[in-house]
């Protein structure tokens, strides 16, 4: 298992390795020149071509951008230093994903302290997503064909077809705006080691609607697991044993149903911690998601390239330990 | 059942009736096939090796060994005829089906078929020969694309090889699916519309297609009811009457392969041991696996005498193919293995007009040597050691028959 | 057998001397979305301790059906059951879940024709089999159940049983599986044993070792064993009586013996001609039965076989497009029913059937 997970990982390396040069092209070839705006940025809107060409030379856009991808990636190895303007001289120290054009500071260090936000809302949203969506679907399966059965999927089915978008911004706009709900008053992501309680009453409202959105789709993966498993030949093999009508759903039933909703959490999971854009801008929380959609609007390439990055990491861990925790819950799986 | 029988059948009761009764080819009696020692052979297989790698865990993926799923073997299928490959599941016997279809590049040996030596041809060479070599396979719930209609899966390999224009493919699969007995009328249904025994018409169907010489059976009825098995069967056999093609037929069906090939190869992890015709193989086997495999078979007629027949019991499992016993492969489930089993390997030896075995001990059920009947010809004394007394007899160990052969009784070679 | 099976039509007493299982008027019905499907009616058979019933059928004819019911093992809301099953005495058509529980495994236990299926791909093969000890021995320390596991294993000739009860079914081969279902039905001692097809997916070495294993076992343990299965060679061997099934309903049922060598249904005849045999003669011939098995959601009219018999226009008039045939006694041995109209069927067997499928017995039995 060592081994698969340290071939795994370099493969992740090079999979790294590519998100990060196409991110780099991207902008690199792109339509707009983020030379542009920060020079506008800078002197106030009095940006002339001569201001212009010194900002381009600083920022290394008259190298060719092989060698800039290298001062790039260098950075993240050992550092670097980055001049902006024609005075201004920033130490970067590794693992620099270089220094937001907008705020002048360094990419690595405000990504820091905006992950806790992130990571709230992702951890209680994921966990939502199974603390609801499992028992109400292993207890639909149970039922399956009933007519609670067939309302609950129905009614399911059409909730997973509103946009997230929309569920999330009607979510806030009934409980925070129409009906004022005290509770759910005061969204936003605040430290939890300095008030845990104005934390969780912050966070309360995006974890109701990510987790009453996603729990709809763990459900019907539950349930659709569950049904095909219930109708395995071990399941009848368990009944004919004597085991109580509990023991066969769960200990036979359950253990073996989790295993494909396991496999799809571990995915939504990781694309939840790598920044959710639509819960941080809505509720306002100021997590990786909402920087990195800001950072979009300002071309502040550095953000832009650090937040893909981010999410690129994220997912390939999640990947790997999906197939770890898969190979723990299913014995016939061996990691080689 | 009577042609006006049949014919009664249809008209009164066509509710009811699937359109397989109404022809005489499956309802008639069927008695089993028959040998022809003159035919000549379509398939000549030579030493034929598959050896599939063993990768090894860990950072970088060695090969740190090979599953001998098939190892050296020899046989011939006459022009016509049909050869059927027993043994249990891992013995190699569907390997080598698929092997000959060119499903898997062999690792070694050769296949002769119509001047062609299968075995060495690349993908590309191998495409205007799979007309001729064409498979059946077990299931026929999965060997079917659910998403195609009966037409599209039984004309697609005329439009693969460009056989006939277009527009006649329509006429020649609604004529192939009259031959296996299905209403030609039903090639616009999809498989899921069909029966079990229907869906393996519809696979035999397929395989006729193209007019092949040699149609590989890999377990072609297991997968079937068994009152719809003997349809199946008869069909195959009217099949190759009519169009005279050769079988290789793959079963575990002792009594069905008995009933469809006068002619049993034997097989045991990876090996030929025994190969004979029909009545050797079931009534004078001299190979101790071929014989406890025969007795191992349930028999209805003992319920008439009542009780169960001696049965030989074969202990445990069969070893791996990744790393076989030396010597005799079935040594270590044989009661009459000696030293030399372990030492040199038994050759396939030719011991009668139509009978090789590769045993050192071979002999009829109770009436084994004592002593190896083949240590002479090894050049090796009776514990199997290097020996300087005899030399080792050059063998012949083609894939067809000689006119001479070892002789137990006398150790000459003797010929009719 | 000593005493002959229990018919349809007599009534039994309802004391001591009742067979361990006696099964009466079993119908098992399955609401469909296309309308009822009777899998199995009018359903009658009785087993005794010690003695092995066969009961042999095609897929769809109601095998596994009836013997499911017999574990209460249909699920209530979409199987409705009538009829009556009495194990030693007593009635479990309509017994309550937890009572049902208390018989399973228990008094009644089943094995399963695909052990890699049917064993828990997750759980060892020890734990699986300590569980189902202790659900019924509920006192039995872990280290008990363990014990007996390692027994049982040992019981059924798997080799190094304290070390494979560590193993997933998956690490073990196809036969070895298939003993470890054997110990797992067999833990805790049931009169009653229902093996559902348990050798079809094994190799005919590994099944002729099953085959031994389950007589020797049946002797030891003295239960009663209903084998189901579609191979009358194995019927042949393991079982005392037979019962034919044909689209859910028994069509042929009396002693092995009997049925084998004078089979009075043409259904029966056909099993016999379709199947080849190793050691017949090669003169044999292969006859199939026509056509496919009937739908149950609209069975035939008459006798359910007729659209497939070979031999209905011996019977006079439409008697077998419009009437079920009772089931009724054989001429020459009242033990022995079958559901034919044929005025003479063991006759037409000997004069016609037997010569064409087995030439070389037509001497034997006459």
């Amino acid at each position: 298992m060592f081994a698969y997970v340290i071939k795994r990982l370099l493969s992740g390396v090079v999979v790294l390795f590519l998100i990060s040069m196409s991110v780099f092209l991207l902008f690199w070839f792109g339509p707009s020149e983020p030379a542009q705006t920060i020079c506008d940025n800078d002197t106030s809107n009095r940006c002339t071509p001569a201001r212009l060409e010194v900002f381009r030379e600083n920022l290394g856009f008259n190298n060719p951008w092989y060698e800039e991808y290298g001062t790039f990636m260098k950075g993240i190895a050992v550092g670097r230093d980055i001049q902006f303007g024609s005075t201004t001289v920033f130490e970067c120290k590794a693992p620099c994903l270089g220094y937001s054009y907008r705020t002048k500071a360094p990419v690595f260090e405000e990504m820091k302290t905006r992950m806790p936000a992130t990571f709230s809302v992702a951890i209680g949203g994921g966990l939502l997503y199974l603390a609801l969506g499992v028992p109400i679907g292993v207890a639909a399966a149970r039922r399956r064909g009933t007519l609670a059965d067939k309302a609950l999927v129905s009614g399911f089915l059409v909730i997973s077809s509103i946009p997230y978008y929309l569920f999330a911004l009607l979510t806030w706009l009934f409980l925070t705006i129409s009906w004022e709900i005290p509770l759910f008053a005061d969204t936003g992501y605040f430290p939890v080691t300095d008030n845990p309680a104005k934390w969780f009453s912050g966070m309360l409202l995006a974890w109701c609607a990510l987790g009453a959105f996603g729990c709809t789709q763990y459900t019907r993966y539950t349930r659709g697991s569950m049904v095909e498993v219930l109708g395995e030949d071990y399941i009848r093999t368990a009944k004919a044993k004597g085991l109580g009508a509990n023991t066969v759903v769960y200990k036979h039933g359950l253990r073996a149903a989790l295993v494909p909703v396991i496999t799809i959490f571990g995915i939504d999971f990781g694309t939840l911690l790598a920044g959710t854009i639509f819960t941080e801008r809505i509720f306002d929380i100021d997590g990786i998601g909402l920087w990195a959609l800001q950072a979009v609007f300002q071309r502040d390439l550095p953000v832009v390239a650090a937040t893909a990055l981010f999410g690129a990491v994220v997912l390939i861990v999640a990947n790997i330990l999906v197939d770890v925790i898969y190979s723990i819950l299913d014995p016939r799986v061996r990691l080689s | 059942m009577t042609d006006e029988s049949t014919a009664s059948l249809h008209e009164e009761h066509d509710g009811y009736l699937d359109h397989e009764v109404a022809l005489p080819s499956d309802s008639a009696a069927h008695v089993a096939s028959r040998l022809d020692p003159d035919a000549p052979p379509v398939l000549s297989v030579e030493d034929l090796k598959m050896y599939f790698p063993l990768k090894s865990g860990g950072l970088v993926r060695r090969t740190i060994g090979h599953v001998q799923a098939v190892d050296g073997i020899s046989f011939q299928v006459p022009k016509g005829g049909s050869l059927g490959l027993v043994g249990e599941s891992g013995c190699g016997k569907s390997t080598t089906g698929r092997l000959i279809t060119r499903l898997y590049k062999p690792t070694g040996g050769s296949m002769q078929f119509e001047g062609h030596d299968l075995a060495k041809l690349s993908n590309r060479e191998m495409k205007p020969l799979r007309r001729d070599v064409q498979m059946i396979f077990q299931d026929p719930y999965t060997s079917l694309n659910p998403r195609h209609t009966v037409g599209t899966i039984v004309g697609a390999p005329l439009s693969v090889h460009n056989v006939v224009p277009k527009k006649q493919i329509l006429s020649r699969v609604q004529e192939l699916l009259e031959v296996v007995g299905l209403n030609p009328e039903h090639y616009n249904r999809y498989p899921n519309e069909f029966s079990g025994g229907q869906r393996q018409r519809i696979g035999i169907a397929r395989a006729l297609t193209l007019n092949p010489k040699l149609l590989v059976a890999d377990e072609p009825v297991s997968a079937l009811d068994v009152s719809i098995q003997a349809q199946v069967i008869n069909l195959l056999q009217d099949l190759q009457k009519e169009f005279d093609i050769a079988f290789l037929f793959i079963a575990h069906d002792l009594a069905i392969v008995r009933h469809f090939c006068p002619e049993v190869a034997v097989m045991y992890l990876g090996k030929i041991v025994e190969i004979a015709d029909r009545d050797t193989i079931y009534s004078h086997s001299h190979h101790p696996y071929t014989q406890a495999l025969l007795s191992a078979v349930p028999d209805v007629k003992q319920a008439a005498l009542g009780g169960r027949r001696e049965r030989i019991r074969l202990e445990g499992d069969v070893p791996s193919p990744i790393n076989p016993p030396s010597g005799c492969r079935f040594r270590t489930r044989c009661q009459y293995a000696q030293e030399i089993c372990a030492k040199v390997e038994p050759p396939l030896l030719q011991i009668g007009k139509r009978h090789k075995v590769a045993c050192h001990f071979a002999g009829e059920l109770g009436a084994h040597p004592a002593t190896p009947v083949t240590a002479d010809l090894l050049g090796v004394d009776d514990q199997g050691s290097p020996s300087s007394k005899v030399t080792a007899t050059p063998l012949i160990t083609g894939p067809g028959y000689e006119d001479e052969w070892f002789d137990l009784k006398s150790k000459q070679l003797t010929s009719a | 057998m000593t005493t002959a099976p229990l018919r349809p039509g007599t009534s039994p007493d309802l004391d001591h001397d009742e067979p361990l299982l006696v099964v009466e008027d079993l119908t098992v019905r399955f609401p469909t979305q296309d309308g009822e499907v009777a899998a199995v009616q009018n359903l009658s058979y009785s087993v005794e301790l010690g003695k092995t019933l066969g009961i042999v059928g095609e897929s769809g004819s109601g095998k596994s059906v009836s013997s499911m019911a017999v574990l209460g093992l249909h699920d209530e809301r979409s199987a409705k059951i009538s009829g009556s099953i009495r194990i030693r005495g007593r009635e479990i058509v309509g017994l309550p879940e937890n009572k049902m529980r208390k018989l399973r495994g228990a008094e009644a236990a089943m094995i399963f024709q695909d052990a890699l299926a049917a064993l828990h791909p997750f759980y060892k093969v020890g734990d699986q089999l300590a569980e189902a000890y202790q659900v019924h021995h509920s006192s039995a320390s872990d280290r008990d159940a363990r014990r007996k596991s390692i027994e049982m294993l040992d019981r059924v000739g798997i080799p190094q049983p304290d070390q494979r009860i560590n193993d997933f079914p998956h690490q073990f081969s196809g036969g070895m599986r298939q003993r470890a279902m054997i110990a797992m039905g067999l833990i805790n001692d049931p009169s009653l044993l229902i093996a559902d097809e348990p050798t079809t997916a094994l190799d005919v070495t590994v099944q002729a070792q099953i085959l031994d294993l389950l007589q020797e076992l049946q002797r030891e343990f003295n239960s009663a064993v209903i084998i189901i299965t579609h191979d009358l060679g194995v019927i042949a061997e393991m079982a005392d009586d037979v019962l034919v099934m044909y689209a859910g309903r028994c069509v042929e049922y009396g002693t092995t013996k009997e049925i084998l060598t004078h089979p009075e249904m043409p259904y029966t005849w056909g099993l016999l001609s379709s199947v080849p045999d190793v050691t017949a003669s090669t003169d044999a011939r292969l006859i199939p039965i026509p056509g496919t098995p009937p739908s149950l959601l609209n069975p035939p009219t008459g006798c359910a076989f007729h659209p497939r018999c070979t031999h209905r226009d011996k019977v006079p008039g439409d008697l077998c497009f419009t009437d079920m045939p009772e089931l009724s006694p054989a001429k020459a041995n009242a033990a022995h029913v079958k559901r034919c109209h044929l005025p003479d069927p063991d006759a037409i067997y000997q004069d016609v059937v037997l010569p064409e499928i087995a030439p070389d017995l037509v001497k034997d039995n006459r």
